[in-house]
């Protein structure tokens, strides 16, 4: 009786455990289907190309138009601006935690990297907004400091614990004997770092820029509070932007459910979706040639 | 060509500590130029330690204190004016492990001389040329200079390093247990390579391996728990060692 029990529990203990290791794909599937639906209906009203390329987005006029480019340029912008904030300074702190800093510091500055990111977008977007933005505002002397540089300068920040990390892991993991030899031939401690562990270092490192650019792209409530949400395709750094996560959500509240601007919110979910996809699974490639060396 | 028999390292009451483990103790020592130097003990007995002295890599490590003088030729390799990417560019070093850089053949033999600032390429491809030939690597990898390192043969990874440091044309190599991942013909090979080598270079190695040392060497120093306990002709020390804890290491006693 006993024993008969005992099978009774390894059985649903394993099962369990079963449905809680494909939960996350059954999830993706789920989420990814009801993109497709509710998106997916969207272009049987409108056209997936005035859709994409289209240069305006009024969705409540009469008749609507949906054009996603100024939001799709309005990512761009941040993705780019934050990237070149973000990029070299988190290299360039990974290589210094890595290479150069002593022991208690670089305990100290891996802490202060992960602290990083455990502050919430919310907070961050807040306190962009109080100091950042009036700052630009009165520095470039222009009418509203909510503008895409506003805002690639606070992702830059969110971006940066990511690029930090990975490429610190990456780093650590160019073998010892490498520095050794480039050692032993007279090299000094920068010349072993750009001839020697970069380069060996180059598929991680691409790959930490990969996952900190996916998690710029999918911030919402910071970029949402300090770039002023204007939906029109941007000339500059230095004019309100809107992406496509913060018009999603923006405007999901005030939309009537099944109706062409809903839906539209959706297909513009499934634009994000493959975007950040695309991006994940380079990311992923490069992470696994990392492994590979 | 300097005179032979003149001394290129010495030491002089050459004490190192690794924190509080003192891992070298009052060694002196004079490798003559043009010979190889085998450096033979047990593990643990301070000869790779010794060796890594000569051209200050130990200094990455932490927590090292050194004692006493080394000179190369009449330079004070620890003294307040030492220059030690030069020093290191002087004195090259072969490791235990084969460590191509991840870079294509060509890259590896010329990475020294890039670091030092020589750049221009048709002194780069003779030099290149002149390296892998020195290490008898040429004929078998002139048309294959751009593929990367990392796909040849642990044997072709040693010359390859060999020829690295060859590459910047040192006065001292010193090799680091050089044979210990090769099997025993890649090993045979590489020690003839070393008898070939003691023409343009003087030679000091490091080995557990008894017989390579009698095979190679010209004069032999036997170290224990970091005493330097007896230095001589190899001849002399694997015939008639004067101490008797060299005739009981060399006859196998321990070790």
């Amino acid at each position: 009786m006993m024993r008969r029990l005992g099978k009774i529990r390894d059985y649903a203990i394993e099962k369990m455990i079963f449905i809680s290791g494909i939960a996350a794909i059954i999830f993706v599937i789920l989420i990814f289907s009801f993109l497709v639906r509710e998106g997916g209906s969207f272009f049987g009203e409108y056209d997936l190309k005035n859709f994409i390329l289209g240069h305006f987005w009024y969705p409540a006029s009469d008749p609507p138009r949906f054009g996603i480019l100024p939001l799709i340029m309005g990512s761009l912008v941040i993705v780019l601006g934050a990237g070149i904030l973000a990029v070299p300074l988190g290299v360039m702190a990974a290589l210094y935690i890595s290479e150069v800093a002593p022991k208690g510091l670089k305990d100290l500055l891996k802490a202060g990297v992960e602290m990083l990111a455990a502050i919430p977008s919310v907070v961050v977007g807040f306190v962009g907004m109080v100091t950042l933005v009036p700052f630009i505002k009165t520095a470039f002397n222009i009418p509203t400091g909510l503008t895409a540089l506003s805002g690639c300068i606070m992702l830059a920040f969110m971006a940066m614990p990511t690029i930090v990390s990975i490429s610190e892991d990456a780093i650590n993991a160019v073998p010892w004997n490498y520095k050794e030899g480039a050692l032993a031939l007279g090299a000094t401690k920068w010349q072993i770092m750009y001839r020697i562990i970069l380069p060996a270092a180059a598929p991680g490192i691409i790959a930490a820029v990969m996952l900190g650019i996916g998690r710029v792209i999918g911030e919402t409530m910071a970029v949402m509070m300090v770039t002023g949400n204007a939906a029109v395709i941007p000339s500059g750094f230095l004019e309100p932007v809107r992406t496509l996560t913060a018009t999603i959500a923006a405007e999901m509240g005030e939309t009537v459910r099944g109706s062409s601007h809903y839906k539209s919110l959706f297909a513009i979910g499934a634009v994000l979706f493959v975007i950040t996809f695309i991006i994940n699974f380079i990311a992923d490639t490069y992470l696994h040639k990392n492994k590979e060396q | 060509m300097p005179a032979k028999n003149k001394h290129v390292i010495t030491t002089e009451k050459l004490n190192l500590f690794y924190g509080d483990f003192q891992a070298l103790r009052d060694i002196d020592l004079a490798v003559s130029s043009h010979r190889i130097t085998a450096v033979i003990g047990p593990s643990g007995c301070g000869k790779s330690t010794l060796l890594r002295v000569f051209n200050r890599i130990n200094d990455i490590v932490e927590g090292v204190r050194i004692t006493g003088k080394v000179f190369h030729g009449s330079d004070d390799i620890y003294g307040p004016d030492a220059d030690v990417d030069s020093i290191r560019k002087r004195i090259g070093m072969v490791f235990q492990r084969p460590n191509p850089f991840p870079l294509s053949v060509y890259e590896n033999v010329v990475f020294g001389l890039r670091i030092h600032g020589r750049v221009d390429k048709s002194v780069l491809d003779g030099i290149v040329e002149e390296s892998l030939k020195s290490v008898l690597l040429w004929e078998e990898l002139k048309d294959r200079l751009n593929r990367s390192a990392l796909n040849l043969s642990l044997e072709q990874k040693q010359r390859l390093c060999i020829a690295r440091s060859v590459a910047v044309k040192p006065d001292i190599i010193l090799l680091d247990e050089p044979c210990s991942t090769l099997d025993p013909m890649a090993t045979l090979k590489i020690e003839e390579l070393m008898v070939e080598l003691k023409t343009k270079y003087t030679i000091i190695i490091v080995t557990h391996n008894m017989q390579q040392a009698a095979r190679v060497s010209d004069d032999t120093g036997f170290m224990l728990l970091g005493d330097l306990v007896e230095f001589g002709k190899t001849s002399q020390i694997f015939t008639s060692p004067k101490e008797k804890m060299t005739e009981d290491y060399i006859t196998g006693r321990f070790g």
